[in-house]
């Protein structure tokens, strides 16, 4: 039993556990979607205790806003969307049998999530550390202290600096947690990659590419909420 | 595990115990049967160990002064108890051990939508497990299971860490078992099962796995939160720098509260095909039980609040969620009321499920109104933190879930197993239980109403008298839990073959030999008839 099982694995598409590819389809599809529904309870759990403390500590977060570059946000708004679009594109060359095509747009949107990871770290997160804008003790020895320019500027906000630490932290928990699901997605377009490029799809089974791109979809929707929550609603200096 | 296969020669067909041996085909399964017995065995395990947490506190709390264990040991225990019981027993017990077995079954399908995912989760509670116990073993935690900050953040000296990640972990076990019923009951059913063809035992876990996929990742996010909170000092839920402690409690009762149905639906779901089957009748009020289900887990997230009636709250929230916790005794009544209706005019025979089953009625009811004491906002001021809440929530969580488990584990196991336990024993043990149970908690309601407050290693003397009632009780109650382990375990060997259908009962589990060959049936079942389709003549 565990040889054929191993064997329809690798070769037969179809599970021993399904009917028929249809059948095995929408599970599939139906799952992921399920999936997702966890995701965003997981996230909402972060969220509604951002919302509280915004509520709560207005003015701190409206000043921490101030202190995210929304060009960089904005930048990553456009980056995502369009490795959405390639990543939709690689799933319509799924569905009609286009190996090339797939591994290319896959290539493709791994790129582009790559690029958002590195605007995030080099110019967002770099700065972070740079003016000491990380939160708590995060880093060992490196507690949150700003200084100079950001420091005034807070000041000239009435803005409690303790208030703007608990900001600093939703920031990094958020867009942290968020840039982790990045990494999860590209390390599965990756295995998808090679998977492509073998020819182990075709226009019957093209599943995980399909759910590999609901993934890749859900976590870009989660940055379209956190881009204003974040960067703009604090209104843009 | 590998001991509980059977020995071939008896058995003449292949099943899924004997189709391959070792422990790889084990550890390496994919088949739901044999997850939901590696299943079995690490909750048994768990259990046993969260017991004896219970039996060293009500050891220490004979004597008023505590005889046994130091305060700070005390702590331990209860916290121990909590979190293992809570986590690791009570949320995977029904659903990830029967449910897992008889899910498919029940459905006609050969294994359950993600089978690879199944055994993921498995390996998620194991590791959970391991990051739990090793806490324990390291010196423990003691900040109660509700880990509530700041203390859980601040000021224990304890393996907060260490413990919250491993219910972490075990959460997402959770959330993939759920996610795997969710998907396997939608598009799995045999020809001919529609969603008003399916046992009640379906539906109540269809319920559970709504609020395991919903309700789980919060939690998982909120301890994820405590934990980045305390190994590094942010402020999130510390007042003196404008966190918010009491946001802690929400977000952990958003998820525990609802956690409690987690825990009961499946119980309700195993009730129903008991008591159709040791009445000889069909259900009555099919429907009601079924959206009673999805009502109850509806009305689950809307409930947190009650246990927040004197942290600060506000009147107005505290009003609104009394009068919501109110509204979920009306699906609970509803099955009571159904169940009732069934046993009127049935051939009731008393096997050991059945007394287990009837057990439930009574200690789920008794939970369930002192449940309603404690959502009124001015009877809640007075019991609250007190020995009626852990009587109230025991009644509940063992008279209910427990009883309905071991109701269920006897029920099923000539299936899972192909042998018939000793019934005289089954019954004597479902007694003493009871008994024991009565016994060790009753006594509780008293000591929580005259104002003996919980989570205390030392009490007045003049609440004595109560306690050691209660520790007799639960001497009697873990010797009742004994029994069932010795001769279910005797009877995987020396227990008489059961034959496919021992209990003559409806259902198309009881359809295929027992065990049940790897892929459950010779061929996909055709369903024609409703559930329960009982007739008493037929008895």
């Amino acid at each position: 039993m565990a040889e054929h099982q191993a064997h329809s694995a690798v070769i037969d598409p179809l599970a021993h556990q399904f009917d028929d590819l249809e059948q095995q389809h929408e599970a599939s599809n139906f799952g992921m979607w399920i999936f997702l529904a966890t995701e965003i309870m997981f996230f909402g759990g972060m969220f509604t205790a951002y919302t509280i403390y915004r509520h709560e500590y207005f003015t701190a977060f409206a000043a921490g806003s101030h202190l995210l570059n929304w060009k960089f946000g904005a930048t990553n708004t456009a980056v995502l969307i369009c490795s959405s679009l390639t990543m939709a594109l690689a799933v319509h060359s799924a569905q009609t049998g286009k190996r090339r095509a797939l591994v290319a747009f896959l290539i493709l949107t791994i790129l582009l999530g790559m690029a958002f990871l590195g605007i995030k770290l080099t110019f967002e997160w770099s700065r972070d550390w740079n003016e000491n804008l990380i939160p708590g003790q995060l880093v060992a020895g490196h507690p949150f202290a700003p200084h100079g320019e950001v420091l005034k500027q807070l000041q000239q906000a009435h803005a409690d600096l303790p208030h703007v630490e608990l900001f600093m932290f939703f920031y990094f928990a958020m867009t942290g947690f968020h840039a982790l699901h990045m990494v999860v997605g590209i390390g599965l377009l990756t295995v998808l990659t090679v998977m492509a490029w073998q020819g182990r799809f075709s226009p019957q089974r093209f599943n995980p590419v399909e759910g590999s791109g609901l993934y890749w979809h859900f976590v870009d929707i989660v940055w379209i909420f956190l881009f204003p929550l974040l960067y703009l609603i604090g209104g843009i200096s | 595990m590998s001991t509980a296969t059977l020995e071939p020669s008896i058995e003449t067909h292949v099943h899924y115990l004997n189709v391959s041996y070792g422990i790889k085909s084990w550890l390496l399964t994919t088949d739901h049967k044999r997850i939901a017995l590696l299943y079995l065995a690490s909750i048994t395990l768990m259990f046993f160990v969260g017991g004896s947490a219970a039996v060293l506190m009500r050891l220490h709390l004979i004597e008023p002064q505590g005889g046994l264990v130091e305060p700070e040991t005390y702590n331990k225990l209860f916290t121990m108890h909590g979190i293992i019981m809570v986590f690791f027993f009570l949320i995977p017990s029904i659903p990830a051990t029967l449910g897992n077995f008889l899910v498919p079954m029940m459905l006609g399908a050969r294994d359950l939508a993600f089978p690879r995912i199944n055994l993921l989760s498995w390996y998620l509670y194991i590791i959970g497990a391991i990051f739990t116990l090793s806490a324990i073993a390291a010196g423990g935690v003691d900040t109660g299971w509700t880990l509530y900050p700041p203390y859980s953040t601040s000021y224990s000296h304890t393996h907060v860490v260490m413990a919250a990640l491993g219910i972490f972990i075990a959460g997402f076990s959770s959330i993939l078992t759920g996610f795997n019923f969710i998907v396997t009951i939608h598009k799995m059913r045999a020809p001919g099962l529609t969603w008003f063809r399916l046992p009640l035992f379906i539906w109540a876990h269809y319920a559970t796995s709504v609020i395991q996929i919903l309700g789980t990742p919060v939690v998982a996010v909120t301890i994820a939160l405590l934990a980045l909170e305390r190994m590094f000092h942010i402020g999130l839920f510390d007042p003196s720098v404008g966190g918010d402690p009491i946001l802690f409690q929400h977000l952990f009762w958003f998820y525990s509260h609802p956690a409690v149905y987690i825990m009961i639906l499946p119980g309700m779901g195993v009730m129903s095909e008991l008591i159709t089957c040791f009445s000889r009748k069909r259900i009555f009020g099919y429907s009601f039980i079924a959206f009673s289900s999805v009502a109850i887990a509806v009305l689950s997230f809307l409930v947190w609040g009650h246990h927040m009636f004197v942290t600060g709250q506000s009147v107005y929230a505290g009003l609104v969620f009394s009068a919501l916790s109110f509204m979920v005794a009306i699906p609970s009544a509803i099955k009571v009321f159904n169940w009732m209706a069934t046993l009127y005019k049935g051939s009731i025979s008393y096997d050991a499920p059945m007394l287990y089953a009837l057990g439930f009625v009574g200690l789920f009811t008794m939970g369930g109104v002192t449940g309603l004491f404690l959502s009124s906002l001015a009877v809640d001021v007075h019991v609250h933190d007190t020995y009626f809440v852990i009587a109230h929530f025991h009644y509940i969580m063992v008279g209910g879930a427990v009883m309905a488990y071991l109701g269920g584990v006897h029920f099923w196991w000539p299936k899972i197993t192909g042998r018939l336990y000793p019934d005289g024993w089954a019954r004597f043990a479902a007694l003493v239980i009871f008994v024991g149970f009565n016994l060790t908690f009753f006594p509780q309601y008293m000591l929580g109403y005259l104002g003996m407050p919980r989570r205390y290693a030392v009490y007045p003397a003049e609440f004595q008298v109560l306690n050691v009632m209660s520790s007799a009780g639960a001497s009697i109650l873990g010797i009742g839990y004994l029994i069932p382990l010795i001769y279910l375990t005797w009877s995987m060997r020396y227990g008489k073959v059961a034959g496919p259908n021992p209990w003559k009962a409806k259902g198309l589990e009881w359809t295929t030999p027992s065990p049940p060959p790897t892929e459950n049936f010779e061929e996909t079942p055709v369903v024609t008839e409703e559930a329960y389709a009982y007739s008493i003549e037929e008895a």
